[in-house]
């Protein structure tokens, strides 16, 4: 038997600086679109954001395009080849480079806002519901769409549209009623009047928010007035009626098999419907509303029915994925709800030497100077404030498009941020309590449209990643800069690089994409170093470690990954770690690691976080195995140290600050986390629809 | 189905494997990590699933492996024997074994076993048992010998049986063989002469054994090529000496019989024998699957590369020595089904798709995992099949034409010795038909009332109210409340319109005629007593939980209490009903399950006075389960407060109107009503107290969230 080396007692104490006032609210989402083939998801929100995440890898959040202020999202579909589109209130359909990351083109459809789109079942053609009436058919070209021609003009706004599987005939939601199309001829087949009266009162109008056109022919309408509708398209008529809902029901969608569709309500509710025998043994099968989920507080503004999985998004701003456990045939973590309310990347950056916070909002940047105190104290106490935290600067951005990324340099006397279409680098001179903020003129153009920014460890370059793949060094000046070098990518590749990171010693440059390996760049010789192997799962955090110049790798599957540069391999301590795996709680976490940081005086400690945990890894202490008790918030009382010495582990959590956004070492005993709870958050959301839970 | 799928070597290595192949193959702490232990002196760590080694250990030259090495599942290390006395643990980080814990002991170890659940077992060769931790504490400790000089330990087994190890061994003294049995529970050993029957002397070749909960299931291989198998209890019944057990056959010649070597066998679950061995005598060596219910083939798969006649069976995975690899062949065993052979169960047999559903077989799955012989909760005792047919008992054939004619004390014995025999599959239809026969010949000539057999077959446990329908209305006709006691108790399908007739029944009775039956009182013995001491505790019963009435709601109601309070304290305090009619309807009434909306009509046939001699009763039991704070009752299986207060409630619900008329119940009815206007009361303060109680969280919340900036201290662990 083994003994352990003796730990130092504990991991030491920190001085935490807890903020909660970072005031992001996260747009709400507009839309959803899964693709089956890639098994990803297209989440569009209010502000015009699009994010793709991968549902194989854990759930990542694995690209996203910028939002815009005009560009509120409608509709989003996949087509064929992995092409994703969009179309909004702009009247502008949008198709985006999955591989750059940019808005490939806009075409505008010339009908007014545009409501509903839909790809036609074979992928190749694209149709849109404008608010002019008028229905619009698109080919889907190999690097464009094309217009083709109008449907019969209708007299208000298309709000829903849906392809007959066979593609010869299309169903189109308006107010009041539903159309269905020949396709061939463009003309209106059908006219089906939707009951406006609700609960015995007459509504004003009766909107459809969503319809469904069956291989059988049936449609399946969802309106205003709370109803789900089944509609026979052969003879026009009304055939069943589920009235579900005292409010609006928002959205539909129906599996690949047709054997099930959900619902989502504007009081939250999603609802799962069901083709199930009429009885045990006859063929004879009917629609039944099986299983209601009240996983939303709001409006349930979009939902997609993955093979395994209800998915369903909303005002409320969580993206919700419920397995279905009969379609679940392994009982794991993946059989699982989760739910998404952050981005899987990093909002905050940090200025150690000056304690300043950077945070990234839509369309303006916040710095704050954090308090300080000169008090000590126990663990859990909180200690009085000698200086409160200062809002510093409110940065606006000019135009209407989001930031994509910022960050503040180390010595906190320059911050960088990017639009699509423009770089921003500002100077920040400090002068006792004065700020003053200087913007760097004539930034190259080169440089508009970053995906990631970083500073070096002295302040002294900035690294760009720009779509297109290309990495840019640029040497600052006193007030001005020097373009110093470009890594272009590698041949063939237009992948983007989404994550940086320098080494402090800045000589090596680590920068990531979304499936490729980590290249290693030599900065002193301006070269390629070497390619870390890619891995299966996307990389969600990267750093590189003091000293040894050893890079650490988060991936969206949870394992960690320990790769010595200079030795051009994983180190000692990576390979251990994959023998014996990670434990089973680990590997069970829900949200990625987003950031990593190193302790400048420990060099085996390695700190990183996700949204609900921090951990510091002593890579000196042995490896806890599954029967070893992962997480143990509390202190060891009175146990002696032969128990701790056997229970002592080289991960030790703490998931006191939830939901965390950012976590990083200030200096020797100083932390810093910044927290979103999500009461306040929904305390910004406008409020829900009442409904009464007792009586009647 | 059972089918063997194909197999994979783990190892592409031959292993250094002498001429006795390895000494075992065990489970680790992970599910799919095997520990191989070559017949030399290496272990190694294999996860199957990868057919990969994930670790190997050797002991140093001039050392040798003596026991194979098993994992500690409470520690999760490894522990092997070498040189017959020294035990090295050690854990998965660990390089060298030299380097590792080593404990010398006095005496030499035949096998350490280690089963999920309990420490490792050390069996010493001298038939001493210890448990790991007793012997670490003490290595020298002196080992006592427990079988004699010539016998020596053939093989050995252990099983958890109700979360207790129970270990067994075999010797061979002279061509005897004997099983001790080691329970820990009772710290017994218990030693049993295994006769071989017919076939004297012949040699056995194998052991395997199997559990369920009052049997160990020995079988065994015999030279001849059959396998038998004994029934060895885990429970001795009383310390005398000279235990025996007899073989019966299983399955004849599986095997060749003059085999020399590389014979073995293995449990799979109830019906199935995984068989190694050539079945002809020329043939090569075989593995084959033996279904032992019909005695047939399942199926089976040549070794041309011969083997070494070992094999291991863990989870679903078979494996054994191929030539010079260790072979690892997967084994389904599908559950076979009526549905599936004809067709109603979706199989999803297209070629493409590999995504078989997975049914989960309450049965074999405890065991899943970690061994499966360990079938202790199977139900096998009550389908046990046996082979021998010496001793046929009467059939069930015989007894139903005895019944015909027979006298019923002819018909009792033989009914004794029916039951008494082994139980078919269908029993429970024989034990059916025979009530049926029975009740017929009853309609046929009414004297004949076979009641005892009746009794008897009722508590087989297996009869069931739709299996003979006419069983209760004879009972309920004859007013037998002895038998509709027993058949409320046992039939789990009785219909709520025979549950009230009984109901009626019960309450209807004179006291005489109860006097005279015998009736099972267990439930209601313990309280029955306590009634006559307690003839007392004044009113302050009604008021109960500790809330005070406010007077004015019930002045009126009170006034009439209080005029004959003495009365009325007597009322609540003491059993309305004699023990006998207590027991009836507390056992057997309150129990049976039923369903409001088809009980609610039948309730409301019962006579007026009856109703209120129950809903008396009824509170009685209320007013006793009030009296503790557990809120129940004493005695055997007693009613709980919820089947109480549900009776109440259907029978004024289906009597209302007419028990409001009625003076004697109008007492009755106020305190009722008095106690549901107590617990109104009571829950609407709790209902406020539950209210304040959120807004003070809320409260405290909002203090805690209000605050934006803090800077905490934060001492990691």
């Amino acid at each position: 038997m083994t003994l352990f080396p003796l730990p130092p007692s504990g991991m030491g104490e920190f001085k935490v600086h807890r903020v909660r006032f970072f005031n992001y609210v996260p747009s709400g989402i507009r839309c959803v679109a899964y693709n089956n083939q890639s098994n990803r998801l297209a989440v569009s929100r209010t502000d015009g954001t699009v994010e793709i995440y991968n549902l194989s890898a854990n759930y990542f959040q694995e690209k996203f395009f910028p939002g815009h202020e005009s560009r509120a999202t409608e509709a989003l579909c996949w087509a064929k080849g992995q092409r994703l589109f969009s179309a909004g209130l702009n009247g502008e359909i949008i198709e985006y480079d999955l591989q750059a990351l940019n808005i490939k083109y806009a075409i505008d459809a010339f009908g007014g806002p545009i409501w509903s789109m839909a790809v036609s079942p074979c992928g190749s053609q694209l149709l849109v519901g404008c608010e002019d009436g008028s229905v619009k058919l698109f080919q889907i070209t190999p690097d464009k769409i094309q217009f083709e021609r109008n449907f019969d003009r209708q007299k208000s706004r298309i709000l829903s549209l849906s392809w007959h599987p066979s593609g010869t005939h299309i169903a189109a939601g308006s107010i009041d009623y539903i159309s269905v199309f020949d396709v061939k001829s463009g003309s209106a087949v059908h006219k089906m009047l939707v009951d406006r009266q609700y609960m015995g009162v007459s509504k004003r109008k009766c909107i459809i928010w969503g319809v469904a056109f069956l291989s059988d022919g049936t449609v399946i309408s969802v309106d205003s007035a709370g109803k789900v509708q089944f509609w026979d398209s052969a003879t026009g008529t009304l055939v069943k009626n589920h009235l579900i809902a005292n409010a609006d029901v928002q959205s539909i969608a129906v599996s690949d098999q047709e054997d099930s569709f959900v619902v989502g309500t504007a009081e939250g509710t999603v609802f799962h419907f069901q083709l199930v025998s009429v009885t045990s043994n006859s063929s004879e099968k009917q629609w039944v509303r099986t299983k209601p989920f009240q996983h939303h507080t709001h409006d349930v503004r979009a939902v997609a029915h993955s093979p395994t999985a209800l998915i369903s998004g909303g005002t409320d701003t969580h993206l919700v994925i419920r397995p279905l456990m009969e379609k679940v045939e392994v009982k794991n973590y993946d059989a699982a709800l989760r739910k998404i309310t952050f981005p899987h990347r990093r909002l905050i950056s940090c200025s150690k030497k000056r304690h300043l916070l950077l945070f990234q909002f839509a369309h303006h940047l916040e710095l704050w100077r954090l308090g300080s105190t000169v008090a000590t104290g126990k663990n859990g106490d909180t200690l009085p404030l000698s200086k409160d935290a200062d809002h510093l600067l409110h940065l606006k951005t000019k135009g209407p498009e989001n930031i994509i990324c910022s960050c503040i340099s180390p010595c906190g006397s320059w911050i960088a941020y990017s639009t699509t279409s423009r770089f921003f680098l500002y100077r920040l001179n400090y002068e006792n309590d004065n700020l003053s903020l200087q913007r760097v003129s004539k930034m190259p153009a080169f440089l508009r449209s970053a995906l990631q920014i970083l500073f070096s460890e002295d302040s002294t370059k900035l690294f760009v990643a720009s779509n297109q793949g290309s990495l840019h060094i640029i040497r600052l000046l006193e007030g001005s800069f020097k373009h110093l070098h470009t890594f272009q990518p590698q041949s063939g590749t237009v992948e983007s690089m989404c994550l940086l990171a320098v080494s402090p010693d800045g000589n090596w440059l680590a920068a990531s994409g979304t499936s490729a390996g980590v290249h290693v760049y030599n900065i002193k010789h301006l070269k390629l170093h070497c390619t870390v192997p890619a891995y299966n799962f996307p990389v969600t955090a990267l750093a590189i470690a003091p000293n040894t110049n050893n890079l650490v790798i988060a991936h969206s599957d949870q394992q960690v990954f320990e790769y010595s540069i200079p030795d051009k391999q994983y180190t000692e301590w990576s390979r251990t770690i994959q023998k014996q795996g990670f434990h089973y709680l680990w590997l069970q976490r829900d949200t990625p690691i987003t950031h990593i940081s190193f302790h400048p005086k420990r060099p085996m400690h390695i700190l990183l976080h996700d949204a609900y945990m921090f951990c510091i890894i002593d890579k000196s202490l042995p490896l806890p195995n599954d029967k070893t008790l992962l997480y143990n918030p509390l202190p060891p009382t009175n146990e002696s140290d032969v128990i701790r010495r056997r229970t002592a582990h080289a991960f030790k959590m703490s998931k006191i600050y939830k939901p965390l956004l950012f976590m990083d070492l200030l200096d020797e005993r100083t932390l810093v986390a910044v927290e979103r709870p999500l009461d306040d958050i929904i305390a910004q959301l406008p409020p829900p629809i009442k409904k009464k839970k007792f009586g009647t | 189905m059972a089918a063997l799928e194909e197999g994979f070597t783990l190892s592409a290595v031959p292993l250094g494997a002498g001429p006795n192949g390895l000494l075992g193959v065990e489970q680790s702490d992970k599910t799919d990590q095997f520990l191989v232990t070559d017949g030399g002196r290496t272990v190694i760590l294999y996860k199957v699933s990868d057919q990969k080694p994930l670790g190997s250990w050797s002991v140093k030259q001039g050392q040798i492996i003596t026991c194979p090495a098993v994992c500690n599942f409470q520690t999760g290390e490894f522990i092997v024997v070498h040189d017959n006395k020294v035990l090295r643990i050690w854990n998965n980080e660990d390089v060298n074994l030299d380097k590792v814990f080593k404990a010398t002991l006095s005496a030499e170890i035949y096998r350490v076993h280690s089963i999920q659940g309990t420490e490792p077992l050390v069996l010493f060769k001298e038939g001493a048992v210890r448990g790991l931790e007793a012997l670490l504490a003490e290595p020298q400790q002196k080992i006592e010998t427990v079988i004699s000089d010539d016998e020596v330990i053939k093989w050995t087994k252990v099983f958890m049986v109700f979360r207790h190890p129970v270990l067994i061994f075999i010797t061979e003294k002279h061509g005897n063989y004997f099983a001790y049995v080691q329970t820990f529970s009772s710290r017994t050993l218990s030693k049993y002469t295994l006769l071989l029957g017919q076939e004297e002397k012949s040699v056995i070749q194998n052991f395997t054994a199997s559990v369920d909960r009052k049997f160990i299931s020995l079988m065994s291989l015999s030279a001849d090529g059959c396998i038998y198998e004994a029934l060895i209890p885990i429970h001795t019944s009383g310390p005398e000496k000279n235990q025996t057990v007899v073989r019966s056959l299983v399955l004849r010649t599986v095997v060749s019989g003059n085999a020399r070597s590389g014979v073995a066998l293995a449990v799979l679950d109830h019906d199935h024998i995984a068989v190694l061995g050539p079945p002809l005598p020329a043939s090569k060596e075989c593995l084959s699957i033996w279904n032992t219910k019909f005695q047939t083939l399942q199926t089976s798969k040549e070794l041309p590369q011969g083997t070494s006649g070992q094999l291991w069976y863990y989870g679903e995975n078979l494996f054994i020595l191929h030539g010079k690899f260790l072979t690892v062949i997967p084994y389904k065993c599908e559950v076979s089904s009526l549905a599936g052979a004809l067709g109603k169960l979706k199989h999803s047999q297209d070629p493409g798709t590999h995504t078989a559903p997975h049914f989960v077989n309450w049965e074999t799955s405890r065991g899943y995992g970690f061994g499966s012989q360990n079938l202790e909760q199977s139900k096998r005792i009550l389908r046990r099949r046996k082979i021998e047919v010496s001793v046929q008992p009467p059939a069930s054939e015989q007894l139903l034409s005895m019944i015909k004619k027979d006298s019923e004390k002819h018909i009792e014995v033989e009914l004794c010795k029916f039951l008494a025999i082994k139980r078919t599959p269908d029993f429970h239809t024989v034990i059916g038909d025979i009530v049926f026969e029975l009740l017929e010949r009853h309609k046929a000539e009414p004297p004949f009332y076979p009641r005892n057999s009746l009794v008897q077959l009722i508590q087989t446990h297996v009869l069931s109210y739709s299996l003979c329908p006419c069983l209760m209305e004879v009972a309920l006709e004859k007013t037998d409340v002895q038998m509709l006691q027993l058949c409320l108790q046992q039939f789990p399908d009785i219909p709520e319109s025979i549950t009230c007739a009984c109901l009626k029944v019960f309450l209807s009775i004179s006291d005489d005629s109860l006097r005279e039956t015998e009736i099972n009182m267990e439930s209601v013995s313990d309280y029955s007593d306590s009634v006559q001491e307690e003839k007392m505790d004044e009113q302050t019963g009604i008021l109960q939980n500790g809330f005070n009435l406010d007077k004015r709601n019930c002045d009126n109601c009170d006034r009439k209490l209080n005029q004959k309070p003495q009365a009325a304290a007597e009322e609540t305090a003491s059993c309305p009903v004699t023990p006998k009619r207590a027991a009836l309807l507390r056992n057997a009434i309150l129990h049976s399950a039923y369903s409001e909306m088809f009980l609610l009509p039948h309730l409301k046939d019962i006579p007026a006075q009856h109703v209120t001699l129950f809903l008396q009763y009824l509170y009685f039991l209320y007013l006793k389960c009030n009296e503790n704070a557990t809120m129940t009752l004493p005695g055997l299986h007693p009613p709980t407060l919820n089947q109480i207060m549900d009776w109440i409630c259907l029978l004024l619900d289906a009597n209302f109107t007419v028990v409001v008329m009625i003076p004697e119940a109008k007492r009755l009815l106020l305190s009722l009503y008095k106690f549901v206007k107590s617990q109104i009361c009571i829950c609407s303060e709790l209902n406020k107290i539950e209210v304040s109680f959120r807004e003070l969280q809320k409260l405290n919340q909002e203090k805690n969230n209000r605050e934006l900036y803090s800077i905490e201290v934060l001492e990691l662990f």
